[in-house]
């Protein structure tokens, strides 16, 4: 049986972050588990990540117009920086925030994006979406750029509403009505881009948001039931303000970090999976003054969160897998080459990142999983944790020799899943991995040799746990 | 699904990043070309004229061959309304069919769902290359993404192929149905199940295949070899896709040498497929798409070119109607669009209703999204 305070650390590090290598996971859980919450919530306490030596081992990532090096670079970053609930929170903007390259073709821009995502996702949500309201990445993608006083584009004002704050209903209720976007849209116009986009024909020139006030729709307009002169400023207090906004703030929380919910559409008529958590968010959501931050606090310290109930029923995205894999095994810990290649596998896997399919963004859960996606998340897994030269995997396998001079194929099965995890398998699933063990009869490691086939050996256990239906959960 | 083996195959091959369309095809008796393309125009003496007016790359020769066989459709003046000068946007235009939308579901993953709506085949679609192109993406549509065919499968780490293959037993019977795992878990056994079906499946065909034609190193040849493999194992798949290199084709620089490079191997591949497939007596049933996302400014920029708007397509088989489709966009300074581009006169989305409708015998208002009017090239 796995250690509790382990077992519940690992679990803490995988959905706060981007999980850990054994060492950390101990170290952490030596420190406790309210201590190393407190830290993750206060991402500036801890060390950054030391961008200048990013950049001066990788200049072309310095503003990099390709977004191939911005995908670089966030994967960096999500590998190595201490302040890993500060990344995951960068995710998860980008996650319901969508914009995609595809449409604004400036990889500068989208880095652009997830920095603010970075410096600002957990911190207030006034603020939070008042900056992505005069993002000029969002304002183009979203066509706010084509919304003017003559001749409305609703785009930005629904998308706004039905993605970005209230979600489409609550409790079976409607959160907003076609009245409500329009005037939504119509406060929102003259939020502009100087200069206009797209860039072509004439080459791609830098972007600023700009609120161009003869384009603005001053007139006046109600929305949600308020009348008034307003401009967008005024759109979103209200739109904060909205008991739908907390209630669509702590389900996409819950979703991303307790597990997993139905997709966004369906929240009209399903109801949340823990109302007493999704409310004590909610309420904490107001008390705070709309402080992201404290709505993680709770979530965290819920006994909910803390169950074992959720522990490894959520299915890993594919930057999860990615991050995760080479957290664990400690690979790209430091500045090297080779990067650009594992850059590239969430994209394998089905999530382009800073590429998101729609606005609407990657549907997740099971989702993630289909006969194409699969292969790929077993062999980059299995791949890594069966490379017996990487720091992480030796790690693992001298701390499952230090367990004994002999060990049984059951003692070495549930020995890997516990430092590969802890992991829990179905008992088929043990007895499959037990099985195939025995073949070869207990491990030793005493002659060179012997060493050798135990290195082996795990290694290749390693890989076959991280191809069961269970690793693809976290 | 009963598949036989003259099912109507579909072959794509795209050209990614924008292939210069007025180099391929060259207006080579309009004296506009040479004054646009001060740096970039090719000489007429190197062009391979197939018509009184337009010639080929001279590193086409031997897509030539097909031209005088009456089996090469060229569709000229190829987009869509307000061209979009973005790689992915343009790319994901094509691939789901959804000019003014976001969309995330592509056109041949609805082929494939037409085709086999209970996914009884695994491999109705297959994709060579990693990740899968927007345009075979589709919920429920299970499409295998094969980065490298000889060494396909799952758990392709593990050394020693005892080793692998005793594992490979492990994982299967890791996956088998049980009850009782929640819905998720079982669904994901399930898909396990499927993907090793179909690796099982796949690594069968480079052991079935031999053929005197020799493809050549590159990634479009190792590609469109395994597109023929596929094919010839008789698998039952009917839509098959690969791409060249990303971005290979965006030659804003020292373009006149890659573009060459390109299409020499481009044609020389094209060449090969197809006559691997007739060695094998299964050409027939196949036709091979070619297509790139957009076509480059008119005006060369010294070294290269940039972003433009109308392009080129191919199609090439026994059953395809040999000849010109659409008209070649005028170059006149006052007929460009704007930016110097050339203008669009013929919708993708009518290239690709014949191809469904006349070829593999679809409806295709709902996989297009819309009536078109259709070239008529089959």
């Amino acid at each position: 049986m796995a250690d509790e305070n382990i077992a519940l650390m690992a679990h803490l590090l995988r959905r706060s972050g981007f999980g850990a290598s054994r060492d950390e996971i101990e170290a952490k859980a030596a420190l406790g588990y309210q201590q190393t919450l407190d830290d993750l919530l206060a991402p500036e306490s801890q060390e950054n990540i030391e961008e200048d030596l990013l950049f001066r081992y990788n200049p072309s990532y310095w503003q990099s117009a390709a977004i191939e090096n911005n995908v670089q670079a966030w994967l960096y970053t999500m590998i190595n920086t201490p302040r890993q609930l500060q990344e995951k929170m960068a995710l998860f903007w980008h996650m319901i925030f969508c914009a995609g390259h595809s449409k604004i073709d400036s990889g500068y821009e989208m880095g652009v994006m997830i920095s603010m995502f970075r410096e600002h996702g957990m911190g207030n949500f006034r603020d939070l979406i008042y900056r992505l309201s005069t993002s000029p990445g969002m304002m183009y993608y979203l066509d706010n750029t084509e919304s003017h006083q003559t001749a409305l584009n609703e785009n930005y004002g629904r998308e706004l509403l039905e993605l970005f704050s209230l979600g489409a209903g609550k409790d079976e209720e409607l959160n907003y009505s076609e009245d409500d976007v329009k005037a939504c849209a119509r406060a929102f116009t003259g939020w502009n881009n100087a200069p206009a986009y797209p860039p072509f024909p004439y080459g791609r020139s830098p972007w600023e948001f700009r609120f161009d006030p003869a384009d603005h729709d001053g007139g006046e307009k109600t929305f949600l039931g308020e009348t008034g002169a307003w401009n967008g400023d005024d759109i979103l207090d209200i739109i904060c303000k909205q008991p739908a906004t907390a209630r669509f703030l702590a389900r996409h929380l819950y979703n991303y970090f307790v597990a997993d919910d139905v997709q966004i559409p369906a929240w009209r008529l399903t109801p949340p999976q823990d109302l007493d958590l999704i409310q004590a968010m909610e309420k904490t959501y107001f008390d705070s003054g709309y402080d992201i931050t404290e709505m993680l606090r709770v979530l965290f310290n819920s006994e909910k969160f803390k169950s074992e109930s959720v522990r490894f029923a959520k299915v890993k995205s594919p930057a999860e897998v990615v991050a995760g894999t080479l957290r664990m095994v400690e690979e790209h810990r430091e500045i090297k080459l080779g990067l650009f290649q594992h850059s590239q596998e969430p994209k394998y896997m089905g999530m382009d990142l800073m590429n998101p399919p729609t606005v609407e963004g990657w549907h997740t859960g099971r989702e993630w999983i289909d006969s194409g996606t699969l292969v790929e998340r077993i062999n980059y897994a299995s791949e890594l944790l069966g490379n017996t030269e990487l720091p992480g995997v030796k790690g693992l396998i001298n701390r499952l020799m230090s367990r004994g001079d002999s060990l049984s194929p059951e003692t070495f099965v549930d020995g890997c899943l516990d430092l590969i995890g802890p992991i829990t398998v179905d008992d088929g699933t043990r007895s499959e991995l037990v099985a195939h063990a025995q073949k070869s009869g207990d491990l030793r490691h005493s002659s060179s040799s012997e060493q050798s086939d135990f290195t082996r050996r795990t290694g290749e256990m390693f890989q076959m746990i991280a191809s069961t239906a269970e690793f693809q959960f976290e | 699904m009963v598949s036989t083996q003259k099912d109507p195959v579909l072959a794509i091959l795209s050209l990614s990043g924008g292939n210069d369309g007025l180099n391929t095809v060259i207006p080579r008796t309009n004296g506009l070309y040479r004054d646009f393309r001060p740096s970039l125009s090719i000489s007429d003496d190197q062009i391979i004229p197939i018509n009184d007016d337009l010639g080929f790359h001279p590193a086409m020769g031997p897509l030539k061959k097909f031209w005088d066989e009456g089996k090469l459709a060229i569709f000229l003046g190829m987009g869509y309304p307000n061209s979009s000068y973005s790689h992915f946007r343009s790319m994901d235009i094509w691939h789901t069919c959804e000019p003014d939308t976001q969309g995330n579901e592509g056109w041949l993953g609805r082929v494939i769902k037409d085709l086999d709506p209970t996914s009884e085949n695994v491999l109705t679609g297959v994709n060579f290359g990693r990740g899968l192109p927007r345009a075979l993406a589709k919920d429920g549509v299970p499409v295998a993404s094969v980065g490298d065919l000889e060494t396909y499968g799952l758990l392709t780490g593990i050394d020693g192929d005892s080793q692998r293959s005793e594992a490979l037993d492990v994982f299967g019977r890791m996956y088998s149905p049980a009850i009782g795992r929640g819905a998720v878990m079982d669904y994901i056994r399930n898909t396990g199940t499927d993907a090793l079906k179909g690796a099982d499946i796949l690594a069968t065909a480079p052991e079935k295949y031999s053929s005197s034609v020799e493809y050549s190193n590159t990634a479009v040849g190792q590609y469109m070899k395994n597109i023929a493999q596929t094919h010839l194992a008789g698998f039952g798949t009917r839509v098959l896709y690969t791409t060249s290199p990303y971005n290979s084709f965006d030659t804003h620089a020292n373009q006149a040498a890659l573009h060459a490079g390109l299409w020499t191997d481009v044609s020389n591949t094209v060449e090969n497929f197809m006559g691997d497939l007739r060695e094998h007596q299964a050409s027939d049933n196949v036709l091979l798409f070619m297509f790139t996302e957009f076509g480059r400014r008119i005006t060369d920029n010294g070294s290269g070119t940039d972003h433009g708007s109308a392009g080129i397509a191919f199609a090439v088989g026994e059953g395809v109607k040999g000849g010109i489709y659409g008209e070649y966009p005028s170059l006149d300074i006052n007929q460009q669009e704007e930016g110097g581009n050339l203008k669009f006169n013929q919708d993708f989305r009518s290239v690709y209703t014949c191809i469904l409708e006349d070829w593999m015998g679809l409806d295709a208002k709902p996989i297009v999204g819309g009536s078109f009017e259709k070239t008529k090239f089959l």
